[in-house]
């Protein structure tokens, strides 16, 4: 920016000074213009279908229906509990997340480390890692479905071979959030590798200093490693609480959110309402309570990030 | 630290990493394998590892049952029309907000940023509701169009991260030679920007390939469908059939592992650099 004036500044020994304001009016012009688009796409497809939702979520609006004014109804159905559904899909999803994340976390995070440590073959290992986050979900859903089949899948040969329980996998209600936890696992590659470049830029005289004290590797962990990358980790928890709160894939391809409900996951629920059952304005309520719930998830960890984010050159 | 307790962690540091990678690497190799077998192969006790023989029919099926073809060239069709979208207009809204002056341009793109952390089901319904109402249902118009109108807060913002790194010092000598904006844009920056544009191209190639919701709610003429929609039909029409469907995921899993395969540098410092996941 101070070299655009610096600019400006230069030619002015060329240029009238009345050109000159010419030419800032001009950018101004041109930069509302170049921002167009995206500015138009917020309104259109943010903004404006934002309000809209919030109004058909006070409305009784089904599909080819002119939309009554309800008030809260909507809202109140949701939480006196009339529609069992919603505490069901509400509890399952975060069920799901609370399980998941720190899981996902702690996996991806010891990934990197150890990928860390000067490995030979990384791009190896890396490569190996990542793949299965660019498997598109519906492929991923029909290979895990496979795996997971109660009699012929491979899990239950090898708990078979092994002597071991087997398991019903997603075809039971208490086993299957748990499962789709372990599916997810699957594809922790996407968070490792940006846990790893964060471990990249710690500098080595850090740990260095550690070793001087007669530290080990615990301390360095502790009093290094997390602090250093807790930004990192706090984005990835952050990225990884608004994902999970939208797994609907898994449930629709998957599990059709059975058995008996148990993984009625909440997108899949809100979808079931808006496209099977025609109710949109119930369906606008879901999505804006959905909304409220990250938002809040969002504010606590965010109020949290205070006291163990630590970000370099803030002194603390 | 004695050498042996070094070399002892050594050891088990690359025991976990290769029984972790092989761990993600399994479920490909059993797709592969279990998309060659014919049913009789599949159910056999115990498992075969390797398909004996190759049983290549299970490809040929999703063509003949389903109009698979069809659906590769509506997903293609799709992709290259987001990926037209996304490029044009993110680079154009990232160099106006990067390096362009004007009034209320960084409260602006504060605005556009929050859209980032609005989960997509609060404006599905309303969105669905307009496309409606302007009869574009059941056409690709609401699956691509959106890509022109910015494509994308996130990729802006990665792109105006990378152009405010790029010296001020070039802008200058342009406008020096009389030359603009526009001059600027496809003379200096593009082309300085060539990686970026790539890394979000691919992002986007991806996420437009493995786009579930979008056709889902949609597309209901099955002669419109993706691959990924497809793929679901095709899942009801063969219940445990696992090596017909094992060849039908792998037909939609291959062109995604290849684009991976051949871009992989610059995706993984591209997700390294801006902390983006698939």
């Amino acid at each position: 920016m101070q070299s655009m004036t610096e600019t400006a500044e230069r030619r002015q020994t060329k240029v009238t000074k009345s050109s000159l304001s010419s030419i800032r009016r001009r950018e101004n012009w041109l930069g509302w213009l170049f921002a167009a688009p995206a500015i138009l796409g917020f309104i259109i497809f943010v903004l404006g279908p934002m309000i809209a939702s919030l109004w058909l979520s006070l409305t009784d609006y089904k599909v080819a229906s002119t939309p009554n004014f309800v008030g809260l109804d909507n809202y109140q159905n949701l939480f006196n509990g009339t529609d069992a559904f919603f505490y069901k899909s509400l509890g399952v999803t975060l069920y799901y997340v609370i399980l998941s994340v720190p899981l996902q976390i702690i996996v991806a995070f010891f990934l990197a480390i150890l990928l860390n440590q000067n490995v030979k073959g990384l791009a190896f290992f890396r490569t190996a890692f990542y793949l299965p986050t660019i498997v598109p979900l519906i492929a991923s859903s029909m290979v895990w479905l496979w795996l997971f089949d109660p009699d012929m899948g491979l899990l239950n040969v090898i708990m078979r071979a092994l002597h071991l329980p087997e398991s019903q996998w997603i075809y039971s209600e208490t086993t299957v959030v748990p499962t789709l936890v372990l599916m997810s696992l699957w594809t922790v590659g996407g968070t490792m590798v940006i846990f790893l470049a964060g471990l990249k830029d710690i500098p080595d005289h850090y740990y260095e200093a550690i070793e001087i004290d007669g530290g080990n590797a615990l301390h360095k962990l502790i009093y290094i490693t997390i602090p250093l990358t807790s930004p990192t980790i706090f984005f990835n928890t952050i990225m990884g609480f608004i994902g999970g709160f939208q797994v609907f894939v898994q449930p629709y391809v998957m599990t059709q959110g059975g058995p008996n409900n148990g993984s009625l996951f909440y997108i899949f629920y809100l979808f079931r309402e808006a496209f099977t059952f025609s109710n949109m304005g119930y369906a606008c309520a879901i999505a804006w309570v959905l909304f409220i719930v990250i938002m809040i998830f969002t504010f606590l960890l965010f109020r949290t990030s205070q006291k163990w984010v630590y970000y370099e050159g803030e002194g603390r | 630290m004695t050498t042996r307790t070094f070399r002892w962690q050594r050891v088990l540091l690359y025991a976990v990493l290769i029984l972790g990678s092989l761990l993600c690497l399994f479920p490909f190799y059993w797709l592969v394998r279990s998309s060659m077998m014919d049913l009789a192969q599949i159910f056999e006790m115990p498992p075969k590892w390797i398909p004996e023989p190759f049983v290549l029919r299970n490809f040929i099926e999703p063509f003949e049952q389903l109009p698979f073809g069809r659906y590769f060239i509506n997903t293609l069709i799709i992709v290259v029309g987001t990926l037209i979208g996304t490029l044009l207009s993110s680079t154009i809204a990232a160099y106006s907000f990067s390096r362009m002056k004007w009034v209320g341009r960084d409260k602006v793109f504060a605005v556009l940023l929050t859209s980032m952390m609005l989960p997509f089901a609060v404006t599905l319904i309303p969105t669905f509701i307009g496309w409606q109402s302007l009869g574009l249902i059941n056409t690709y118009a609401p699956l691509i169009v959106p890509a022109f109108f910015g494509g994308g807060v996130f990729n802006i913002f990665l792109l105006r991260q990378f152009y405010m790194t790029l010296p001020r010092e070039l802008d200058e000598a342009v406008f020096v030679d009389g030359g603009n904006h526009f001059t600027i844009f496809t003379r200096i920056i593009l082309p300085l920007s060539r990686s970026a544009v790539l890394v979000i191209g691919l992002f986007t190639f991806l996420n437009t390939w493995n786009d579930f919701m979008g056709p889902l709610v949609y597309l209901n003429d099955e002669s419109k469908f993706t691959l990924a929609i497809g793929l679901q039909q095709f899942q009801g029409m063969y219940t445990a059939q696992w090596g017909v469907l094992m060849a039908a995921s792998l037909i939609i899993v291959l062109p995604a592992i290849l684009l991976f395969m051949i871009f992989q540098r610059y995706l993984m410092e591209g997700i390294a650099l801006t902390g983006i996941k698939g």
